[in-house]
Parts: structure tokens; sequence; C-alpha cells
């Protein structure tokens, strides 16, 4: 009897310690340091030696990342096996798709600014381009006609879009509702240039052909900026818990006192921020304005008569149009570029702070 | 000495190559052979590119055998027949002066010698390279020694051929190409934004009911994250494309337009976008050249409304699954 005990737990032991080195090799793992380790060696030895025959820095830097991920793969697959090693690998293709997309995007801003710097002085922001010629003058009247443009253009769209988004998320029901649903969703992707030519043809009617002025600007601008709105709007409302819907209505509270009193104030911060993001969506635009506003040299304040000047459009021209001598139009465009910039990131941050501040209270 | 003159109890009965393979040697080629597809993706490569190297040998190089080098041949089945590999692979000899001597083919492996080695050595180191041969044979090194061989045949010459990269090539970089990679970064942050948003929407429970099965990281996220976002991914790529269709300035700017239809990247001479078209013709044209610009327009709104209907077709398609609704 004991010695049959004694026999199977011989057995048993044994049959452990067979399988002791595959349970030690499942559980291995490379350290902490090896993947660094693995990419500082391909670093040196590969980007190095690309580097040293001459092959430029971006074959060194794609060498130094094949060969990396490949030796993590096959150090991992040993040590560690193959499930581990395939998540390695997914890890180290993630990242570098990461970087890969990051650095043209940084290198963007970094051009900018490097370029924009020259001409970003006080000078830029108070003097038109009227009767300058070489050096000097600003973009005085660009700025000015951006951000009056774009102000009409989210005068007419956010009230149009606002109340569209309402409608589909209280009100809308049945095919109407679904084919502005489809018709938004549609109108989102439109081509920014086709938005100008409507607006041209719109205008023409009436005006005649060769018809410019801001007003038109600000018509193609809000054709693209109400589905942005009702878009934004529609995602922001449906949050909105049905709860306090229903709360509001076992009160007594007609539907349109619930819309304004209880639906809005809770989503107002995700709206306001939409909408920001939405006129940052639009100020940047240069194909509409191009073909609705043209350029001129001077300061328009009036919307509705003749050309005005827009920042896109402006460094548009002064980049591919430049008079001579051509550096003064070059550093104009880029600072130009740079300001527009700038102030797309203001509104983005903005979008970020009305966000944080007109959230309800006890929400978050 | 032939193969059969070999004394049965000098044969290496059943000899298995793992008993002489360095132990880092079997542990590369057992991860080289755990990598999915890869064993069916070599060989379909070699059988490619196989029958040329023979044909290269039999065109080339001289084959030993019973009448050419007879004592070389012979030692070759002896090395053979020492480690008990029971058919007997060509033996090829090539006009080489170094000294060296190589194993490659797969289903039909070829043992090659450069006659530098055949005048340099005597029978013993002979045989000595032979016996090298055989063991790569019997340890299957030659499945990725050979694919290496067609890789580096193959390089990058057939790239060339494409009519995309057929040249002149612009001298500017105004081309195609470049105008198609400043495309992709512009729509890169709008795909990105939109797929980030569909996975963001994965129930938080299916991440942590995988990892707690024991799923590591990549496997959660190909199990639970990306059949949930798909559908969303998609449609962020429709609408990136879309995007594309429509960018005017970047194209207007970057690319240098000569009016010709081709498909060739690279050239100088390169047909425009509609947007660009109408962006650079609109504001010197006037009558009826105003009407055509805007009838390409139509042309263009009409092709941008049938990939994003088509992208939210794809999202509503599995809308119930889908967190992008």
């Amino acid at each position: 009897m004991s010695t049959g005990t004694e026999e199977t737990r011989t057995a048993a032991e044994a049959e452990a310690i067979a399988a002791l080195p595959s349970v030690a090799r499942r559980q291995a793992r490379l350290p902490e340091w090896a993947p660094w380790a693995i990419l500082a060696g391909s670093a040196v030895v590969v980007g190095g030696g690309a580097l040293m025959f001459g092959r430029g820095i971006g074959l060194a830097v794609a060498a130094t990342a094949v060969v990396f991920a490949l030796l993590t793969y096959l150090a991992s697959r040993i040590v560690e096996g193959a499930r581990k090693a395939t998540d390695r690998l997914a890890t180290i293709l993630v990242t570098t798709a990461l970087l890969l997309a990051m650095a043209p995007l940084v290198s963007v801003i970094a051009t900018v600014l490097a370029n924009g710097i020259a001409r970003f002085d006080a000078q830029f922001f108070t003097y038109s381009m009227r009767g300058v010629v070489g050096e000097g003058g600003g973009a005085y009247h660009a700025i000015v006609g951006t951000l009056l443009i774009t102000a009409i253009a989210a005068v007419m769209s956010i009230p149009v879009g606002l109340l569209t988004a309402v409608h589909l998320v209280e009100y809308g029901k049945g095919r109407l509702a679904r084919s502005i649903t489809f018709f938004v969703d549609v109108m989102t992707g439109i081509p920014s240039i086709v938005a100008g030519l409507f607006a041209f043809a719109l205008f023409a009617l009436f005006f005649g052909p060769g018809v410019r002025m801001g007003f038109m600007g600000s018509v193609a601008l809000s054709v693209l900026m109400i589905p942005v709105v009702v878009r934004s709007t529609e995602e922001m409302l449906k949050i909105v818990p049905n709860e306090l819907r229903e709360a509001a209505y076992a009160l007594g509270v007609p539907k349109w006192r619930t819309i304004l009193k209880v639906v809005l104030p809770t989503s107002i911060a995700g709206i306001a921020s939409g909408i920001t993001l939405a006129v940052a969506r639009v100020i940047g635009e240069t194909a509409p304005l191009l073909i609705a506003v043209g350029i001129t040299t001077g300061v328009n304040l009036n919307p509705f008569d003749s050309r005005m000047a827009t920042l896109p459009v402006f460094s548009y021209y002064s980049y591919v149009a430049p008079g001579v001598p051509r550096e003064p139009f070059l550093d104009r465009a880029w600072t130009a570029a740079l300001v527009l910039i700038i102030i797309v990131m203001v509104l983005n941050l903005l979008a970020r702070v009305i966000a944080r501040l007109f959230a309800p209270k006890g929400s978050r | 000495m032939a193969a059969d003159e070999l004394p049965e109890d000098q044969r290496l009965k059943d000899l298995s190559p793992k008993s002489y393979e360095h132990p880092a040697d079997r542990a590369a080629t057992a991860a080289l052979q755990q990598i999915p597809m890869m064993d069916t993706v070599v060989r379909k490569l070699i059988e490619f590119g196989e029958r040329s190297i023979q044909q290269q040998l039999l065109a080339g190089a001289v084959r030993l055998g019973p009448d050419q080098l007879p004592e070389i041949w012979a030692s070759h089945r002896a090395a053979l027949a020492r480690l008990d590999i029971d058919f007997v692979p060509d033996l090829y000899m090539w006009q080489m002066p170094f000294t060296n001597a190589m194993a490659i083919g797969s289903k039909k492996p070829m043992v090659v010698l450069n006659s530098g080695a055949v005048s340099l050595f005597d029978e013993h180191e002979m045989r000595t390279v032979l016996g090298h041969e055989a063991g790569h044979i019997l340890s299957d090194h030659l499945l990725y020694r050979t694919a290496l061989l067609i890789l580096l045949q193959i390089g990058v010459r057939p790239l060339m051929r494409l009519p995309f990269f057929a040249g002149p090539v612009s001298a500017t970089g105004r081309t195609m190409l470049v105008a198609g990679l400043v495309l992709a970064v512009m729509i890169l942050p709008i795909i990105t934004a939109v797929s980030r948003e569909v996975f963001r929407q994965t129930p938080k429970l299916h991440e942590e009911a995988a990892l707690a099965l024991g799923a590591t990281r990549w496997e959660m996220i190909r199990m639970a994250v990306l059949p949930f976002g798909r559908s969303g991914v998609v449609s962020g790529a429709m609408l990136g494309l879309g995007r594309a269709l429509g960018e005017t300035m970047a194209v207007a700017i970057v690319l240098s337009v000569s009016g010709a239809v081709t498909v060739n990247l690279v050239s100088s001479g390169n047909p425009s976008t509609i947007a660009a078209n109408i962006a650079l013709q609109f504001p010197e044209s006037s009558g009826l050249a105003v009407n055509a610009l805007i009838a390409s327009g139509l042309v263009l709104f009409v092709i941008t409304l049938l990939v994003n209907a088509a992208a939210r077709a794809i999202v509503n398609r599995r809308r119930e699954f889908s967190g992008a609704n």
C-alpha cells in the first residue's frame, strides 16, 4: 500500500520534473532592459553602419527599426514563447506607426515656426498691403477679413445647426429625420471648393457673374460649418440622460421649456466646445474664399461690397504669386500661416476651457 | 569508396540533426519555423527560383559523377552514407577561385563546389567539406538559405519596371507621388481621430475580461477592440478618402500640372485634380469656362457623395455593434 503511494508519488514527481523546463520556459521573461539594449545595439550597429556608408538618416532610422523589431521578436520567441513575442512585435509596430504619424505633424509646426517668426512683429498686425511693393507691409486687412467672414458664418450656422440638432434628437421621427441625418452626414465630407462654387452660383443668380463679396464667403463657410455643428450638438444632446427629461415631464413642464431649461444647460459644455471646434475647422479654409471673396490689398470692412482679404488666401497668393523681390512675400506668407495655426490652436484650447467651465455641477 | 561499400556499422543510423546542431542554431531554426506562414511563403518563393538556379548550374557548371572526378563523387556518397541520408543530391563544380562550397535547393537539394576548393583540398579535406554540406542538407538549412539567395536575386528591380515609376524623374519633386504623400499626411489626423473615438467606446468589460482570461495586450486588442471598432475604422478611412478627394490648396501648391494624362507618378508631366483645377482656373475664368468649372465641381461632389454614402452604409450595417452611430 505504502509502496504503491510512494511509487505514484515518485512517478508524479518525475512527471513534474520532466514538465519543469517547459513550465520554466513559459514563465521566463526578458529582463526589463532587454528591448532597450536591443534598440541601442541595433541603432549603433545598423544605423551607424548606414550612416557610415552615407545612406542618409532616413534609411538609418528605418533599418534600425526593422532590425530592432526582428531581433526583439526572435529573442522574445526563444525566451518567452510565441504569444508574448507577437505581443511585443505588435507593440513595436504600433509605436513605430505613432512616431511615423507624429514626424510630419511636428515637422509642419517646426517649419512654419522657423519660417514665420521672421515677420511675426507689430507691423504685421497693424499694416495692410496697400501701396506696399517690397519689404514691410502686413496682414491687418487679412486678419480683419478672416475674423469678420468667420464671425458672420458662425452667426448664420450656429442657430441653424443647433436647432436642427434639437429637432433630430427631441422631435425627429420617421423619414424626414432619417433623410436629414443622412444628408448632414454626407455634407460633412463635402469638398470645400464645391461649397465655394455653390455660393458663387447662388450669388451670380442675383448679382450677375463676376460678383465677389465677403458675405458670399460667409455663406460658403456656413455650408461647411452647419453639418459639423449639427453632428457635434446631436452627439452631445444624445448623451443627456432620459431620466432628466422624464422628471421634467412628470412635473408638468412643457416640452420646449424642458429643452430650454434642462436639456440644453446639461449639455451646454459639449455643445459650446463642439461649436468652437467647428469654427476652428472653417477658419482655415482657403478654397471657397478664393472663389467667393478673392483678394485685395486694402482694408475692406463692408462684407456686402467687393473683395476682401482673408488670411488663408493672403498666404496662398503671397506664396504662389510673389512679387519682385520674392523674399518679403514668402516671409509674409509663412507668418500668415503661423498666425492661422495660432488662431486654430487658441480656438482648440478655448474649446477645452469651455468644456471644463460649463460642465454641469456634480456630473464629474 | 561508394555508399554501398560503407560497412553497416559505420553508418550513423537514423541520425537526428538535433544531435549535432549548436543549441543557438536549433533555437533560431525552430523560431523561424514557428512564424506563421513563413514556411509556406518561403516554399512558394523557392518554387519560383529553384528551377532557374538548377538550369544555371546545368548550363554553367560541371556535374560530377562516376565519370567526372570519381574520387570526389565517391567521397560525396560516403559522406551522405555516413549521415544516413538515403538520397544522393546532385554535385556540381563551378569555376570560382574562392575556396568555398555550398548546398542549395529545397525540393531537390544540390551541392556546389567552387573549383578553387577542389584544386586546393586533398581527399580528406574534401571529405570534411562534403560532410559539412551533407550536414546542412540533413538539418534543412537549405530552405532558408535558398530563400535568401532568391530574395537577393530579385532585389528591388521589378519595382522600377512598373509604369508608375517609369522615368524620367522630375527634378523639382512636384509630382503626383509627392502630392499623394502630402494628402496622406493631411488626412492622417482625421482617420486617427475617428478611429480613436471608436476604440474608446469598446466596452471596458470586454477588455478586462480578455485580459483576465490571460490574453496578452495584443490578443486583447485583436479579439476585443478591433472587431468592435472595425466598421468605425472603415468609415473613418472612407471619410479621410473623401477629404483627400476634395482637398484643394495642398494639391494646387504642390503639383506641377501639365495637363497630360499619365499614370507615371514621378515624372514632371502630371494631370491635375478636379479641386485644384477649379482653384487654379477660376480666378481667371469668365463666361462658359466658369460653367465648365462648376460642372467639374458637380462631378467631384457626386464622387465624394458616393464615397461618404458608402462610409455611412458600412457604419449603419453594424450599427448595433458599433459605437460610431
